[in-house]
């Protein structure tokens, strides 16, 4: 017997797919097999690294712990939607994103989406953190090459951009 | 890393929920997956039906009364943390949840859930014990609400039947003269904790007239024991030491790969002794107007 298919509609990016996918899909499987959208890593698959973390309404979520089909009435943000409008055709870096530029804020970048994703949200609920919040926001991403020091400094350094931009 | 196939309902209501539950017998409810969904992917567990609760309505509520919280099943943790009722009628399970996994893993998983996943080594069944609280369940058949004394039957057991759903949580409020403590040790902030207690105390004037801690990872099943007696009215280092003994009697600290039998009874000793401060200080300050 072949698997059931369910149609779903999910709004990733603002952009509305519809897809067939089998229950058990995984959220981070399909952003990235069946939408392509491969810059949501998928690291430990159990909630723990940090690495698929995405917006669903706003609020970071693990999409390793959630299942396609059940993230249909949501609004899903990836790393791809963290790119910022400024007139021109690609846009340009989001804060956060800017912030890891300078900062070096990563180095292999396998858990990077998850900390931007992250820290983009945690900026939005404290736009102005301490270096003892701007570490409680990150607790819980793994990054195995930093040492977190310079994701600390990115996070402090995202909060100065974002407060600088219009 | 994958999990098994599975049939997914999705239901509207509650009755058709109850239906599609009832209906397989290797069917299982799926709140915020954050216990669940990590047991599939492992295959530890292999469900035959999933019934995800997410789109049922009226279930996300945090509602407070002059008998204390009730939450809704859809109720993110996350949400009953920020919950400023909560944290005014009940402080301990504010306390409790900060230390409940990382801000992302709160944001999806359910308080609920947490309690009826029955791990010995979350904060939220102990809570709920501690409390003296209960959880409200509906099947086909009806409801009925279990107090949390007769909630826990084992790890990771609940005395939940199949074909029901729990539909919320109930943390009876801070009572007069009261005071609460919580506190646990684990590896890294936000991790499961090797082990954690929860302290409730009451005073009349400075003296403590009642006093239970429950504990965490200390026991296979949540554990909530009076420590009125050893304490004898007061709160000093003796006391709390003669409350940490008594403690260890009801308790069965396991070893494992986190950490050695020895180690855990030792941390009941010193917890024992912290949140027991804590709940005393706390019941003072309250008495005096402070919190
Ligand atoms: C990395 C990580 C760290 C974590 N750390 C902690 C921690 O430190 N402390 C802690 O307490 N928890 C921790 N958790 C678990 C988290 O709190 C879960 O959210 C919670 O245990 C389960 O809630 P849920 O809504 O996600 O339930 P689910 O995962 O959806 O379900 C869990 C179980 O309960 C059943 N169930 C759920 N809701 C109902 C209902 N309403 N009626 C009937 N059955 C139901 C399900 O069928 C399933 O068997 C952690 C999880 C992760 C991934
Ligand atoms: S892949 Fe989801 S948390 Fe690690
Ligand atoms: S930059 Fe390599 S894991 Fe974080």
């Amino acid at each position: 017997m072949s698997e059931e298919l369910v149609d779903i509609r999910l709004t990733v990016n603002d952009v509305v797919h519809a897809l067939r996918v089998p229950a058990r899909r995984l959220l981070s499987d399909a952003l990235r097999h069946d939408l392509g959208l491969t810059g949501t890593h998928v690291g430990c698959e159990h909630g723990v690294c940090g690495a698929c973390t995405v917006l669903v309404d706003g609020r970071p979520m693990r999409s390793c712990l959630m299942f396609a089909v059940s993230a249909v009435d949501t609004e899903i943000t990836t790393v791809e939607g963290l790119a910022e409008d400024d007139g021109s055709p690609e846009g340009r870096l989001g804060p956060v994103q800017q912030a890891f530029v300078e900062c070096h804020g990563l180095q292999c970048g396998f858990c990077t989406p998850g900390f931007l994703t992250t820290i983009t949200a945690g900026l939005k609920h404290n736009p102005e953190p301490t270096e003892d919040e701007a570490r409680e926001m990150i607790a819980g991403n793994l990054c195995r090459c930093t040492g977190y020091a310079n994701i600390v400094r990115s996070v402090l350094r995202a909060a100065e951009i974002a407060s600088e931009r219009p | 890393m994958k999990p098994a196939p599975f049939a997914y309902v999705r239901p509207q209501g509650l009755q058709h929920a109850l239906e599609a539950l009832a209906a397989d017998p290797g069917a299982k409810v799926l709140a915020g997956g954050q216990s669940l969904v990590p047991l599939l992917s492992m295959r530890l567990a292999a469900p035959s039906t999933l019934v995800d609760i997410n789109a049922l309505p009226d279930l996300d509520g945090i509602r407070v009364d002059d008998t204390g919280i009730h939450v809704g099943a859809l109720a993110r943790h996350a949400d009953v943390l920020a919950s400023a009722d909560v944290r005014r009628v009940q402080p301990l399970v504010t306390l409790a949840l900060s230390h409940v996994a990382h801000a992302t893993i709160r944001n999806r998983g359910t308080t609920v859930g947490s309690i009826v996943h029955a791990d010995a080594a979350a904060e939220m069944p102990m809570v709920l014990a501690l409390l003296g609280g209960s959880v409200t369940v509906a099947s086909t058949s009806g409801t009925r609400t279990i107090p949390a004394s007769g909630l826990f039957a084992g790890p990771l057991e609940s005395t939940l039947r199949h074909d029901e759903i729990a539909l919320e949580a109930f943390f009876p409020g801070l009572g007069a003269g009261e005071g609460v403590g919580f506190e646990e040790v684990a590896r890294r902030h936000g991790d499961y904790a090797l082990v954690g207690a929860g302290a409730v105390v009451r005073v009349e004037g400075e003296a403590v007239v009642a006093a239970e801690v429950g504990f965490l990872s200390a026991s296979d099943v949540p554990v909530v024991v009076d420590v009125t007696d050893p304490l004898g009215g007061v709160v000093s280092t003796s006391s709390t030491d003669r409350a940490g003994e008594l403690a260890l009697q009801h308790l069965d600290p396991a070893e494992d790969l986190h950490a050695t039998a020895a180690y855990r009874r030792q941390l009941v000793r010193v917890l024992t002794t912290r949140v027991l401060g804590a709940a005393y200080d706390d019941a003072l300050g309250r008495a005096r107007g402070e919190a």
